[in-house]
C-alpha cells in the first residue's frame, strides 16, 4: 500500500477503495467531500489533476476525477456521484485552474452545474447549439436528423 | 471575356487554402507540396495569403457547425469564377464521423466543389494530380 | 537552387469569433481570450457505436501529428482494463514507432517555428529532412501519415530484417542534419535574441494549471510519462530527458530539438535488443471494468479512459489530448510582451497547427491587426534585429 493511500484511509475511513493494479487507484467518494480530499492530494502531496470524465449512469451521473501522482506513475481516480434530477457538485476552478476548461466541457455535454465555477460558458459546442441538449446523455436522440434541425434553425 | 478569364486561371492559379475541423493530416501534406520534393512551381501553383487573390479554393476537413459560417463566407470573397478542390476523404463524404452531433452535410451541400481528391491523407502526388485535373477541366 | 517564393498558409479572419483573441494596448498584449471548438467532431461521441477495434482508426485522426500517440494510448487503456499481455517483440515496435513520430512532430514544430520568426530557410530545410522519416513510416506500415500500426494485444505490421540497415541509415543521416541545425539555431544571435526571455510561464502557474510535455519540462517541472509510469519498452533502454528552468521560448526549443537526439538514441537500442517472437496476442473478449492508458505525445501526455460491461463495444471512452491542458496557459505566456512577440508565444506550446493561425490582435473591440498582419510584425522584428547585429 502506498504512503497516500495509507494516509487516505486514515484521514477518510469511509471511502471505498479499489486496487485494479498497484498503478490505477479508484477511490469511490461521497460528492460533499469533493473540495476536501482534492485539496489534500493537489496541496499536501502535489499531485496533479490530469482530467475529469463524465458518465451517465442508471445511478446519477457519474464524475470521475482522474490525479496523477508523476513521482511514481500511479493515478488516483476520485469517484463521486450526483442524483440525475440536481446535478450539481462543488467547482474545484476557482482554486484550481486546471479544472477549469473540463467543468466547462462537462456542463455542456452532460449539463452537470459545478457550482461556484468562475466561467461556466460554453466551450465546444457552437453558440447556436441548443441549450437544453445534453450530447452526451443516454436520453439524447441521435436519430434526429441533426442537419435539417440546423437548417431550420439557420433559417429562423 | 469568360473564356480569356479562364485561359488566365489555367496559366498560373493562385490558391488559397481553407480548413474546416480537419485533423490537420491534409493540411500538411498540402504544405509538403511546397517543399523542395515535390516541386510544384513548375505548374505555377502559389499560395496566397487572402481569398480576395485566389483563383482556387483548397478546403480540407469535415464540416462543422462552428466553422460552417467560415467557410461560407471565405467562398463568397473568393471572386468568381474559382474553382473548389476538396482536399481528403472528409471533404468527399463525412468519413467516420457522419455518426456525429456536431458535423454538418458534405461539402456539396452548401458549395459547388469541381474536383474531389479522395484519400486520408491523400498522398502529395494524388493532390498534384487533383490540381492538375482541376485545371484541366476548365 | 530554386528559390520558391516563401508564401505562408495565412488565414486572416475578418468579423469572426477568433480562435486566439488578443486584447492590446498600443503596442503591448494585454490579455488574450482563446476560443475553440473548430475541430470538435465529436469522438467520444461515436466510440460507443463502435467496436473496440474499430476505434483505433477513429482516434488516429484526432491529430495528424499525433497520429501514433492516440491509438497507442487507447490500445493500452482496454489491454489494462481487460488485463491483456502484449508480446516484447510488440512492445520493441511500438516504441519504435513512437519515437519516429516525435522525430518527425519536431522537426515539423521547428519548421514552423522557423516560419513564424522569418527564416523560411529553416521552414524549408527542417521539412526536407522530415521526408526520410516519413519513408520510413511508408516502407514499414504502408502509409506515410496513419498508418494504423496499433491493435488491442499487438501491432499490425512486422519490421522485417531487410529494413533495420536502413532505418539506421536514415537515422544516421537525420541525426546529422538535426546536428547542424541545432547548432544553427542555437549560435544565430538574432535567434536567441527573439526566443530568449520571451513567453515565460513561470513554474507555479505551470503546476497550477497542469500542463504537460514539453512546456511543463521547459518551466522546470520534470515530468515524462516514459520515465515516470513506463510502458513498452522504455523501461529496458536508456535515455535521458530535457529539463530547464527558464520557461520561456528558447528553452522550449532547445527540449524539442535535444529530444530528437534522444530519440534516435532510443530508436538505435530498441533496433539492437529486438526480440525475435509473436507480434500480437489473441484477445477474446474484453472483461467488465475501467483501464486508463497513457503515452507521451510530442506535445505531452495522452490519456484515454475505457470503461467496459462485458460487450463489444465501450460504454465510455474519454480522450484528453496535450494541448487541452497547454492552451489555457498562454493566458499567461503571452501577456506584457509585445505584438510582434505574440504570434511566436502562442506558437511555442505546439498546438494543432491550424488554430496557431486563427489569431487575431483587438484593442478596444476593434480588430487592430490580423493573423497575417502578426506574422508579418513577428518577420519585421526580425529584420530589424538583423540589422542591429550585422552593425555591431
Amino acid at each position: 500500500m502506498s504512503q497516500i493511500e495509507q494516509e487516505l484511509t486514515n484521514k477518510f475511513p469511509e471511502l471505498k477503495i479499489y486496487e485494479h493494479n498497484p498503478k490505477r487507484l479508484y477511490i469511490t467518494i461521497p460528492k460533499e467531500k469533493i473540495t476536501e480530499i482534492s485539496k489534500f492530494l493537489f496541496e499536501v502531496h502535489g499531485l496533479r489533476l490530469s482530467t475529469c470524465t463524465g458518465i451517465d449512469t442508471r445511478d446519477g451521473f457519474e464524475i470521475l476525477y482522474h490525479f496523477s501522482d508523476d513521482k511514481t506513475g500511479t493515478y488516483y481516480t476520485l469517484k463521486a456521484l450526483v442524483p440525475k434530477d440536481e446535478p450539481k457538485i462543488d467547482s474545484l476552478a476557482p482554486w484550481l485552474p486546471a479544472a477549469n476548461w473540463i467543468e466547462r466541457e462537462m456542463h455542456e455535454l452532460l449539463g452537470i452545474e459545478f457550482v461556484g465555477h468562475p466561467n461556466p460558458a460554453p466551450l465546444l459546442t457552437a453558440e447556436d447549439w441548443p441549450k437544453e441538449k445534453y450530447p452526451l446523455r443516454r436520453d439524447f436522440a441521435p436519430d434526429l436528423t441533426m442537419e435539417d434541425d440546423f437548417q431550420e434553425y439557420k433559417e429562423s | 471575356m469568360r473564356d480569356l478569364k479562364l485561359w488566365g486561371l489555367k496559366k498560373s492559379p493562385w490558391v488559397f487554402h481553407v480548413a474546416a475541423a480537419s485533423c490537420n493530416n491534409c493540411d500538411i501534406e498540402i504544405l509538403d507540396v511546397l517543399t523542395p520534393r515535390f516541386d510544384v512551381e513548375r505548374f505555377g501553383i502559389v499560395l496566397v495569403g487572402s481569398p480576395r487573390h485566389a483563383d482556387a479554393l483548397l478546403v480540407t476537413g469535415v464540416l462543422n457547425r462552428k466553422s460552417l459560417p467560415r467557410v461560407l463566407r471565405v467562398y463568397e470573397q473568393t471572386p468568381k469564377p474559382c474553382l473548389v478542390i476538396g482536399v481528403g476523404t472528409c471533404t468527399c463524404s463525412k468519413h467516420m464521423f457522419r455518426a456525429s452531433y456536431n458535423t454538418v452535410g458534405p461539402y456539396d451541400k452548401y458549395i459547388p466543389v469541381d474536383v474531389f481528391i479522395p484519400g486520408c491523407p491523400p498522398k502529395p502526388e494524388a493532390i498534384i494530380l487533383g490540381v492538375v485535373k482541376a485545371l484541366n477541366k476548365l | 537552387m530554386r528559390k520558391i517564393v516563401p508564401i505562408g498558409p495565412y488565414h486572416p479572419l475578418q468579423e469572426e469569433p477568433e480562435f486566439f483573441k488578443l486584447i492590446v494596448e498600443g503596442e503591448k498584449v494585454v490579455g488574450l481570450e482563446i476560443n475553440i471548438g473548430y475541430n470538435h467532431r465529436g469522438h467520444e461521441f461515436i466510440s460507443p457505436k463502435m467496436t473496440y477495434d474499430q476505434i483505433p482508426y477513429l482516434v488516429e485522426r484526432i491529430c495528424g501529428i499525433c497520429s501514433n500517440s492516440h491509438p497507442l494510448a487507447y490500445v493500452m487503456a482496454v489491454e489494462d482494463c481487460a488485463h491483456i499481455q502484449v508480446p516484447e517483440r510488440a512492445q520493441y515496435i511500438r516504441t519504435i514507432n513512437h519515437e519516429l513520430e516525435r522525430l518527425h512532430s519536431h522537426l515539423l514544430w521547428v519548421g514552423l517555428a522557423g516560419h513564424f520568426i522569418g527564416y523560411n530557410t529553416i521552414w524549408m530545410w527542417s521539412w526536407r529532412y522530415r521526408e526520410p522519416v516519413l519513408d520510413l513510416f511508408e516502407m514499414i506500415t504502408g502509409n506515410r501519415n496513419h498508418y494504423a500500426m496499433n491493435k488491442v494485444g499487438g501491432v499490425r505490421h512486422n519490421i522485417k530484417d531487410d529494413q533495420m540497415p536502413i532505418i539506421e541509415k536514415v537515422l544516421l543521416e537525420v541525426e546529422t542534419k538535426v546536428n547542424m541545425l541545432t547548432k544553427a539555431v542555437l549560435d544565430d544571435p538574432v535567434l536567441r535574441a527573439r526566443l530568449e526571455n520571451v513567453g515565460i510561464l513561470p513554474k507555479k502557474d505551470a503546476i497550477a494549471l497542469g500542463v504537460v510535455g514539453p512546456t511543463a519540462r521547459a518551466s522546470g517541472i520534470a515530468i515524462d510519462v516514459r520515465k515516470d509510469d513506463p510502458h513498452c519498452a522504455y523501461d529496458k533502454v536508456n535515455f535521458d530527458i530535457v529539463v530547464f528552468e527558464e520557461g520561456d521560448i528558447l528553452a522550449k526549443a532547445k527540449i524539442r530539438l535535444l529530444e530528437c537526439f534522444e530519440s534516435i538514441k532510443i530508436i538505435r537500442q530498441c533496433l539492437r535488443q529486438l526480440p525475435d517472437g509473436e507480434i500480437e496476442s489473441r484477445v477474446e473478449e474484453i472483461s467488465p471494468g475501467e483501464g486508463i492508458g497513457r503515452t507521451e505525445a510530442p506535445r505531452g501526455e495522452v490519456f484515454h479512459y475505457i470503461r467496459s460491461d462485458g460487450k463489444n463495444t465501450p460504454v465510455r471512452h474519454k480522450i484528453r489530448a496535450p494541448s487541452f491542458m497547454n492552451l489555457p496557459s498562454n493566458e499567461i505566456a503571452v501577456k506584457g510582451y509585445s505584438i510582434a512577440d505574440a504570434a511566436l508565444c502562442l506558437a511555442a506550446i505546439d498546438p494543432c497547427y491550424c488554430c496557431t493561425e486563427r489569431m487575431a490582435a483587438f484593442e478596444n473591440n476593434k480588430l487592430k491587426y490580423s493573423g497575417k498582419e502578426l506574422i508579418e510584425l513577428s518577420i519585421q522584428k526580425t529584420e530589424q534585429l538583423k540589422k542591429r547585429f550585422n552593425r555591431l
